[in-house]
C-alpha cells in the first residue's frame, strides 16, 4: 500500500498552469499592468467624460498644461488629452487583437493543412517562404497609401482605415504561427492516439478537430500574445509615418505622430502615447514569456 | 557544400520571381495610381502623351517583363559600364523615376551611403554591446547582472524605435543640448572639426537603432552560451585544469557563436526596414527616406524597385545565413 497522504494533492491542469504562471514575476507584472491599461481604455471614457466645449472656447484652451480640469493638458486644438489617450488606446488595442486573430486563424489553418496533408506541405510552405521574403514595412506602407481612399469611399474613413490596417497587418504576420503549428502537427500526427483514431475510421476532419487542434493550443496561445504586441507596434509604425489612422480617429501611434511637431515645447504629448505603447507591448511580451513557461509541461511543476 | 549553395541559389530564383510579380502587381494595379491624378483640365491628347511618356500605356505583363529586364540586365550592365568603360547597356532604357526623370539606381546610389553609414554603424554598435552582455549574463546566470540584462533586453524589445528615438531627442538634444536634433546630410567630412560634427549627429540615430538591435542579439547570445555551458566538453576542459577564461572565451564562446552569427546575418535585411523609421525621425536622407518620399509622390517605378531590393536583400541574407551555418558548424552537412 502506498501512502496516499504523502503525495501532493492532484491539481487540475488549469490550476497547475496558473501556479506556474504566478511564479514568473515578470508575467504577473505584465498581467497587472495590462489589466490596468485595459481598464483605463475600456472603463476610462465612462468615468472621465470630457466637458463639451464650443470651438471658440476650445481654441482658447489649447496647449494647456496639466491641471485638475485637464489632467494631461490639452492639444493644439484644445482637445482634452486624457480622453484622447483613452479613445486612442481602445483603437490601438482593438487593432492589435483583431489583427492577431486574423493572423492566428490563418496561420493555424495553413499550418494544420501543411502539416497534416503531405501533398499540401510543399506548396503551402513555399507560400510561407515567399511571404517571409516580402519586405513588410514598405509593402504595408504601399498598401495603405494606395487602398486607403478606395476603401474609405466604401465603408467610411474610420472603419475604412481600421479594416485596411487590420487586414494588412493580419495577412502579413501569420507566417510564424503557420511554421510553429506545422512543426507541432508533423510530430502529433505520428502519435499512437492519432493512429488509433485513424484505425477506427475517423475522418481527417474529425482527427484534426478532436486530437490535433487541442494539442497545438499552447504554442498558438504564446504566438497569439506575441502577435498582439507585434501588431500594435506595426500599427503605430504606420501611424507614425503618417499612413495610419486619421487624426480625428487616433491611435496611440497617431497621437505620438501628432505630438512630434510640438516635441520641443510640449514633450509630454509624445511621452504619454509612447509610454502607453511601450508599456502595453512590454507587459504583453512578459505575459507571453510567462505563458510559454506555464504551458510547457516539462518546465511546469519543477 | 558547393552543391548546396548552388541548389539554394537556384531555388531563390523562383521565389524572387514570384515576389517581384507580387510587388509589381500590387503597386501597379492598385487604385490611386498617378494616371488617375492627372488634372481633368489637361486635354485628352496631352494626357495620352503624358501616359505614353511614362510608359504606362503598355499592357501590365509587358511592363512587368520590361521592368524585370531592366532590373536584372540593364542596371547591372550599366554598373559594369561605369566601372570598366564598356558599352554593354548603351541605348538601353534604364528604370526611370517618375518624380525626377532620373534613373532610379542613380538616386539609390546617391542615397545608399547615408543609410549604410548610419545603419551599418548602428548594427555594429548593437552587436558589440550585445555580445559581452550575452556572454556575461550566461556565465553568471540568475545573477544581478543577468537580471539587469534580461530587463534591458525586454525593454529594448518592447520600446519601439520611434519612441526611444523621440525620447533620446527630447533628453539629449532638447534638454541637454549635447547632440543636434536633425541629421545634416549636406555635411562633408573634410577635417577633424567636421568629423567630430559627423560623430555628434550620428550619435542619436546610432544609439536608437543600436539599442534595439542589441536587445535581441544579446538574448540569442545568452541562450546559446547557456546551451553550450552544460555540455560535456566544458566539464572536460575544466577537469583538465584550464583557466575559466580559456574555457569560456575559447571553448564555449566559439561554439556559441555559430547560431548567433546566423542570427546576425538574418537581422541585416530587417534593419533596412527598421531604418525607414529612424531615417524619418532624424531626417537622414537615405533609402528609407527615398521610399517614403516615393510612396507619397506615387512614384511607382521607384517604389517597386526599392521594395524589390529589400526583398532581394532578405532572400540573399537568408541564403548567406544558411551557408554560414553549414560552413561554421561541421556537424551540419546539407548534402
Amino acid at each position: 500500500m502506498t501512502d496516499a497522504s504523502a503525495l501532493p494533492k492532484p491539481v487540475s491542469q488549469n490550476r497547475a498552469i496558473w501556479n506556474q504562471f504566478r511564479t514568473h514575476k515578470g508575467a504577473v507584472f505584465g498581467l497587472v499592468v495590462l489589466t490596468l491599461l485595459i481598464l483605463f481604455v475600456v472603463v476610462g471614457p465612462w468615468v472621465w467624460v470630457p466637458e463639451k466645449l464650443k470651438v471658440a472656447e476650445a481654441i482658447r484652451l489649447k496647449n494647456q498644461g496639466p491641471s485638475l480640469r485637464f489632467p494631461l493638458g490639452t492639444d493644439q486644438l484644445g482637445r482634452d488629452m486624457l480622453s484622447r489617450m483613452m479613445l486612442a488606446g481602445r483603437i490601438s488595442l482593438a487593432v492589435g487583437l483583431v489583427a492577431m486573430l486574423i493572423a492566428i486563424v490563418f496561420g493555424t489553418l495553413v499550418g494544420v493543412i501543411a502539416g497534416y496533408f503531405r501533398r499540401m506541405d510543399g506548396p503551402l510552405m513555399r507560400l510561407t517562404d515567399m511571404f517571409l521574403a516580402l519586405p513588410l514595412i514598405p509593402l504595408l506602407l504601399v498598401l495603405v497609401m494606395l487602398f486607403r481612399d478606395r476603401i474609405a469611399s466604401v465603408v467610411g474613413p474610420e472603419l475604412g482605415a481600421f479594416t485596411l490596417i487590420v487586414l494588412a497587418i493580419g495577412i502579413t504576420s501569420w507566417m510564424a504561427t503557420a511554421r510553429i503549428v506545422r512543426g507541432e502537427v508533423l510530430t502529433l500526427k505520428e502519435r499512437e492516439y492519432v493512429l488509433a483514431a485513424r484505425s477506427i475510421g475517423a475522418r481527417p476532419n474529425r482527427i484534426i478537430r478532436r486530437h490535433i487542434l487541442p494539442n497545438v493550443v499552447s504554442p498558438v496561445m504564446v504566438a497569439a500574445t506575441l502577435g498582439v504586441a507585434e501588431a500594435i507596434i506595426t500599427e503605430s509604425v504606420l501611424s507614425f509615418l503618417g499612413l495610419g489612422f486619421p487624426p480625428d480617429f487616433p491611435t496611440w501611434g497617431r497621437l505620438l505622430f501628432d505630438g512630434l511637431q510640438y516635441m520641443q515645447v510640449y514633450p509630454e504629448r509624445v511621452v504619454w502615447p509612447g509610454l502607453a505603447i511601450s508599456l502595453t507591448v512590454l507587459s504583453v511580451n512578459y505575459i507571453g514569456d510567462g505563458l510559454r513557461d506555464a504551458l510547457d509541461p516539462r518546465i511546469r511543476g519543477r | 557544400m558547393l552543391t548546396f549553395t548552388l541548389r539554394r541559389l537556384l531555388l531563390a530564383i523562383p521565389t524572387l520571381l514570384v515576389v517581384s510579380l507580387v510587388i509589381f502587381l500590387l503597386v501597379d494595379l492598385a487604385p490611386g495610381s498617378p494616371l488617375s491624378e492627372i488634372p481633368l483640365t489637361v486635354p485628352p491628347e496631352v494626357r495620352q502623351k503624358m501616359i505614353e511618356a511614362m510608359g504606362a500605356d503598355q499592357p501590365v505583363f509587358v511592363r512587368y517583363l520590361l521592368w524585370l529586364r531592366q532590373f536584372f540586365w540593364v542596371e547591372p550592365a550599366t554598373l559594369i559600364d561605369g566601372w570598366f568603360g564598356t558599352t554593354l547597356a548603351e541605348g538601353e532604357q534604364r528604370i526611370l523615376s517618375w518624380q525626377s526623370r532620373s534613373p532610379v539606381f542613380t538616386i539609390i546610389g546617391q542615397r545608399l551611403p547615408q543609410t549604410l553609414i548610419v545603419i551599418g554603424t548602428a548594427y555594429l554598435v548593437g552587436v558589440l554591446i550585445a555580445l559581452p552582455i550575452g556572454i556575461y549574463s550566461a556565465y553568471r546566470q540568475y545573477s544581478l547582472f543577468d537580471q539587469g540584462g534580461t530587463l534591458f533586453a525586454m525593454i529594448g524589445f518592447s520600446v519601439p524605435t520611434f519612441f526611444s528615438g523621440t525620447l533620446f531627442i527630447i533628453i539629449f538634444a532638447v534638454w541637454l543640448g549635447w547632440f543636434p536634433t536633425k541629421y545634416d546630410t549636406q555635411l562633408e567630412v573634410v577635417d577633424w572639426a567636421t568629423f567630430w560634427e559627423q560623430i555628434r549627429q550620428m550619435a542619436l540615430p546610432v544609439m536608437t537603432l543600436g539599442l534595439a538591435n542589441a536587445a535581441a542579439i544579446s538574448r540569442y547570445m545568452r541562450s546559446s552560451m547557456l546551451d553550450n555551458m552544460a555540455m560535456d566538453y566544458v566539464r572536460t576542459a575544466r577537469a583538465k585544469g584550464m583557466s575559466e577564461r580559456t574555457v569560456v572565451l575559447k571553448h564555449v564562446l566559439r561554439n556559441s557563436m555559430i547560431p548567433v552569427v546566423t542570427v546576425i546575418a538574418l537581422g541585416i535585411p530587417t534593419i533596412f526596414g527598421g531604418a525607414i523609421i529612424t531615417e524619418n525621425l532624424f531626417g537622414v536622407n537615405g533609402i528609407g527616406a527615398a521610399l517614403i518620399g516615393a510612396i507619397h509622390a506615387n512614384d511607382i517605378p521607384m517604389v517597386q524597385t526599392l521594395a524589390f531590393i529589400f526583398a532581394v536583400l532578405i532572400v540573399l541574407f537568408n541564403l548567406i545565413a544558411d551557408v554560414l551555418y553549414g560552413l561554421l558548424d561541421p556537424r551540419i552537412r546539407y548534402d
